[in-house]
């Protein structure tokens, strides 16, 4: 068993990872009952899976080229899902799209309602 | 490589169709807006399983290009989406 061999099987195992994280985050999707919750599932994939695919794929090609543009690729996608996720979750709890039975604790609950008396609306 | 290709192809496909479900069915726009995030994960992944299979790189830069501006419409909608319900 040669390097090669072993590289492209660490290289398939990451692949097979990766795609279980989408089809948990589709299950979740469909199953979890909230916006936050659903949000909350949806970002695997986005992080954690997405990396483990471009792993996957440089160690398969393993080119300095390409696995300079799958560490961009890596690197943007890791700035960029959190801003995305931040902004839908504000959004959401501003649209009040929240389930209050389901969370434990609500930090954000005195600002909102103070800054509601402030400006007469929530 | 070719059987562990055809289970990624086959794990993506099924998560891309539920995640169109949500996408379908989402009560809120918001709920389409992450819904349309994991499918925009899920075609990366498939490309760079793709770019995998094949041994060919050519396709990593539209790869670049998804994640660089794959959160722009979530940051938008996120801006203009509010008080839908009222």
């Amino acid at each position: 068993m040669n390097l090669d061999a072993i590289l492209n099987v660490i290289s398939a195992v990451c692949l097979i990872a990766g795609a279980l994280l989408s089809l948990a985050a589709g299950v979740a999707l469909l199953r979890f009952p909230d916006l936050m919750s659903r949000l909350h599932a949806a970002t695997k994939p986005q992080s954690l899976g997405l990396l483990l695919a471009l792993t996957g794929c440089g160690l398969r090609l393993r080119t300095g080229v390409d696995i300079t543009t799958l560490v961009l690729v890596a690197v943007f996608q890791l700035a960029t899902a959190p801003v995305a996720a931040h902004m839908v979750c504000r959004a959401g709890y501003r649209d009040q799209q929240v389930r209050a039975d389901l969370l434990v604790t609500d930090d954000l609950a005195p600002v909102a309602e103070k800054l509601g008396r402030q400006r007469g609306d929530r | 490589m070719t059987v562990v290709v055809g289970a990624v192809a086959l794990l993506l496909a099924v998560a891309g169709g539920l995640t169109l479900i949500r996408i379908v069915r989402g009560p809120s726009t918001l709920d389409r807006i992450v819904a349309t995030d994991v499918l925009l994960a899920i075609t990366v992944i498939a490309i760079a399983a793709g770019a995998a299979y094949y041994q060919d790189g050519t396709a990593l830069p539209v790869l670049v290009v998804l994640s660089l501006l794959g959160f722009t419409g979530s940051v938008a909608v996120g801006r203009f989406a509010m008080r839908e319900r009222r």
